[in-house]
């Protein structure tokens, strides 16, 4: 089979790109692994309750998954890419079977990931991710039972901690973990404040929406370590510490690069956001002719980013494909800059905010860097003295990256850690090289 | 562990953790259900038999890796829980298993 | 500029092994290597100690991989001492038949190692699908039987290259990465190289920068004219142990990951994968094991080997710049402990030994037509 647009990831992006590029006449396809569209952000929308706690900018979600529903795109759930050929090859599985299809052009929309949060203790059952008790409730209603603390910076930690509070479930201790120094240099982007005054007051709103709610936030904690034997049992800091049967962290979120990595598509490294990026035009266009990347997995700007960007890259789609001309889809684009212009407009002064401490990003020598494979820091920087200079030669000594995850946990703090220990910047040291199958697939579905 | 949220209606659907059963809500994954179970850890790591949870919920960490209806390794965050789901830990290496 | 007793270019399997090699004979040695991204056929190895396929039509490949195999017990000893186990088993191999066709072609193959080993003796053994099924739980009935031959096994590939690493730094070895050399000066017994913004000198030099060697190699008076050769493997999710041997194109590592191969492909310098030979490798696998079909492939790779014009190594010394060598092969797994414990012995005693003369590049010099 060939289309004309084959998207990767019904998250805001992908499905805003799909109901316009399927507008504009393009056959298009959108390919997503769960059985549902939403991404992460708009997880389980389609039948949340009006009266879910996750809230009204949750649920402005339905408009999206309404469109592409309505769209004539080609919506297949429950299928993963495993293969992408950069001739417009895609292989994919969905219940146990494998299929090709050929797309002219592919537009790869698969969102962001937490920043993994290397602290001592971290591997521990008991220990999640903010993001994940948000998908929780989410997806199955359900709150943690129990002693909650969540520990960490960025909005989604207020958001969460709001939304587990009005779900019935507020956590014990909000740990907030930004650095003092992070104040003075948000402070240099306060102009853009005015410009982004919408998510900001949303950010007050949600401040103050805690302190109402009775959750105890701490701030300036340093040295987080999760404790316990087995599974989680306390929460300790620099000065304090505390008992706890959940820890979720969350120090932001970063591209998703295992396929743009795999395809091996330029990137760059973002000093602001402290992550890789592939580097896109302002079409989403990347170094590879009829690859392009929207939404967060070309950089952090959020969701309602996500969508106008995924718009931008459907014009230049049906333009590149003969649907418009040139100076329709220059035209129709600008009420779409426009407002990605705002959207992004905060992005600057949040990313200073929040902007995670050292420790984060490469942590003591003995916080395991690698879950899948269990290599410490410490090895890591053992690695690095006996010659191994980017994460390549250290995955040969150390098999990090080589396990199930395939480097999408340790990919960051390998990096970094492999920086500080050369004494060179993070930019300069390489990244993984994902290969295929992008997630695995049996044997016996391969073979076909 | 993790309990649903007070003014949702019954959980209705009925899978098997570790040989117990479990309800859960709709739209819950199999690694959902294991949490609701109260299991404190998902799986023993096939490295250093280390206790695992989930971790990201989202298929990145694939630190959820449990047996699912007879197939070992499997993302249970990414699977939904089906009527009559069988979910078992994941204890280290898959066991090699020939009729 | 900084003096050694030798310089070895490439940072792999072969010129560490070369590398460790001279250290041990109390030389000190510079390693040069690239950086973290280049080609890297130790990267890509199966990870096979393997002998029954080497040196059909050339006995003297037979007795060198024989006796690299003979090496290899010793040098695993000794590189347990820097605290990594190399995982070596040394209990025999099997190359698994698919048809009568293979078998029959297998089998001619073994009757002419065995032939032209001579003296030097070829043990073999071919196994029908009821024995091997015996040995091997769950063969597939497409798999009419195999070569099995004693001296086969497999290592911990990746184990062995950091080894070699940490055994070449404790022995006094200097490893200097990021230096790709950009500048060579040439004398008999006089060598200086412009590498990474410095130069190091050593009156010997070992080129063993894998495909890098057929552009250094005439800078030296030598030639390699060796080429890539794709390959590309799939690897399953770890499993308890399957077999007690390794199968030629399957076998398990001793963290229980299981490898499936292979493929021979000529396309340049393209490492991409493609699964239309990932399929050709899973459908072989499950043929061979139907019970594989279960496992999920978690990870897989294609990496070019550096192929020698007739699939033999190269190993020469300069007669116009004597104190330079060069060593090529796509068994650099195979031919560790011979690397180590035989060749690099020869480099640091100024000369190789006559058994190597069949390898030398001249084997490739086409007399005139008449």
């Amino acid at each position: 089979m060939t289309i004309d647009l084959a998207i990767i990831g019904a998250g805001p992006a992908g499905m805003a790109a799909a109901a316009l590029a399927a507008e504009l006449g393009l056959d298009t396809m959108v390919v997503d692994e769960h059985d549902a569209p939403g991404g992460q952000i708009y997880r389980g929308v389609e039948r949340a309750p009006e009266s879910s706690p996750l809230g009204a900018d949750y649920l402005a979600g339905r408009e999206l998954t309404a469109a592409l529903r309505s769209s004539t795109a080609r919506y297949r759930p429950a299928t993963t890419v495993w293969h992408i050929d950069p001739d417009g090859i895609l292989s994919l599985v969905a219940d146990g079977k494998s299929e090709t299809v050929v797309a002219r052009r592919i537009l790869l929309a698969t969102g962001a990931i937490e920043r993994p949060v290397a602290i001592p203790g971290w591997t521990l059952p008991g220990v999640m991710t903010v993001g994940a008790a948000q998908i929780l409730l989410k997806t199955a209603d359900l709150v943690p039972e129990g002693r909650a603390v969540l520990a960490g910076q960025g909005p989604l930690l207020a958001l969460v901690a709001l939304q587990l509070a009005r779900a019935g479930a507020p956590p014990i201790a909000v740990l907030q973990t930004t650095p003092r120094q992070n104040y003075a240099a948000a402070a240099r982007h306060v102009g853009e404040l005015w410009a982004g005054r919408r998510d900001f007051a949303k950010g007050l709103a949600l401040l103050l929406g805690l302190s109402r709610a009775g959750v105890a936030v701490r701030r300036g904690v340093r040295l987080l370590r999760a404790l316990g034997r087995g599974r989680l049992e306390r929460v300790a800091w620099d000065g304090g510490e505390i008992a706890a049967d959940h820890l979720f962290l969350h120090e932001g979120v970063i591209p998703n690069t295992q396929i743009s990595l795999g395809l091996q598509l330029a990137h760059r490294w973002d000093e602001g956001q402290l992550c890789w990026r592939p580097v896109v035009d302002d079409w989403g266009r990347t170094s590879l002719a009829r690859i392009a990347v929207a939404g967060d997995g070309a950089g952090i700007a959020g969701a309602a980013a996500a969508a106008l960007s995924g718009r931008l890259a459907a014009l230049d789609a049906a333009a590149a494909l003969g649907h418009i001309d040139e100076a329709e889809r220059d035209r129709r684009a600008v009420p779409i800059r426009a407002a990605l212009a705002r959207e992004r407009a905060i992005r600057p002064f949040l990313d200073a905010l929040y902007r995670p401490a050292d420790g984060v990003l490469s942590p003591a020598d003995e916080v395991i860097a690698c879950r899948c494979e269990e290599v410490s820091a410490g090895q890591i920087r053992q690695a690095v003295r006996l010659g191994a200079t980017g994460p390549n030669q250290v995955k040969a000594f150390l098999r990090c990256g080589m396990g199930p995850c395939q480097g999408r946990m340790c990919g960051p703090i390998v990096g970094a850690v492999i920086a500080r220990a050369r004494g060179v910047p993070i930019a300069e040291i390489g990244n993984y090289r994902p290969r295929a199958p992008y997630k695995p697939i049996t044997l016996g579905t391969l073979a076909g | 562990m993790f309990r649903p949220r007070p003014e949702i209606p019954a959980a209705t659907i009925a899978v098997e953790v570790e040989g117990r059963i479990v309800l859960v809500p709709a739209g819950a994954s199999a690694a959902a259900a294991v949490l609701m179970a109260g299991l404190s850890s998902i799986r023993e790591t096939p490295v250093g038999a280390s206790e695992r949870g989930p971790y990201c919920m989202m298929g990145s960490c694939f630190d959820c890796l449990a047996e699912i209806d007879g197939a070992p390794n499997r993302q249970s965050c990414m699977v939904a829980a089906r009527p009559g789901m069988r979910i078992r830990r994941q204890r280290g290496a898959r066991a090699i298993e020939i009729e | 500029m900084r003096r050694f007793d030798a310089i070895v270019i490439g940072g792999g399997l072969v010129g560490t092994a070369i590398g460790y090699g001279l250290t041990r004979a109390g030389l000190a040695v510079a390693l040069l290597d690239e950086g973290d991204i280049a080609y890297r056929a130790s990267r890509g190895n199966f990870g096979l100690v393997w002998v029954q396929s080497k040196g059909l039509g050339a006995p003297h490949y037979q007795r060198w991989t024989r006796r690299s195999a003979e090496e290899w017990p010793l040098l695993a000893a000794e590189l347990e001492n820097t605290g990594v186990d190399v995982g070596l088993e040394q209990k025999g191999g099997a190359q698994l038949c698919l048809g009568e066709a293979e078998l029959a072609k297998r089998r001619a193959m073994m009757e002419q190692m065995r032939a032209e080993a001579g003296n030097f003796g070829f043990e073999y053994r071919m196994l029908d699908h009821d024995e091997l099924a015996a040995m091997l739980p769950g063969l597939g009935s497409a798999v009419v039987g195999a070569s099995w031959t004693p001296y086969d096994g497999h290592a911990n590939s990746l184990a062995l290259f950091h080894a070699l690493h940490n055994g070449f730094a404790a022995a006094g070895g200097t490893y200097l990465p990021n230096c790709t050399v950009t500048q060579v000066a040439a004398a008999p017994g006089d060598f200086r190289i412009d590498a990474g913004g410095e130069t190091v000198g050593a009156p010997r030099i070992v080129l063993a920068a894998g495909l890098g060697n057929a552009e250094l190699a005439p800078l030296f008076g030598l030639s390699a004219p060796v080429r890539p050769q794709r390959g590309q493997i799939l690897v399953t999710e770890r499993t308890t142990r399957a077999w007690p041997i390794p199968l030629g194109s399957i076998r398990q590592t001793p963290e229980g990951s299981i490898l499936l191969g292979s493929s021979e492909e000529d396309v340049g310098f393209d490492t991409s994968q493609k699964p239309e030979i990932m399929r050709a490798i899973a459908r072989r696998a499950v043929l061979s094991f139907p019970w594989l079909a279960e496992l999920q492939i978690v990870r897989a790779w294609a990496a070019l080997r550096v192929m020698p014009p007739d699939g033999l190594p190269i190993y020469d010394e300069s007669e116009r710049f004597p104190g330079a060598f060069t060593a090529n092969c796509h068994s650099g797994v195979t031919l560790a402990g011979a690397h180590a414990n035989l060749f690099a012995p020869m480099v640091a005693n100024g000369a190789l030994d006559p058994m190597l003369a069949p390898f030398s590049a001249k084997r490739f010099d086409v007399p005139a037509a008449a």
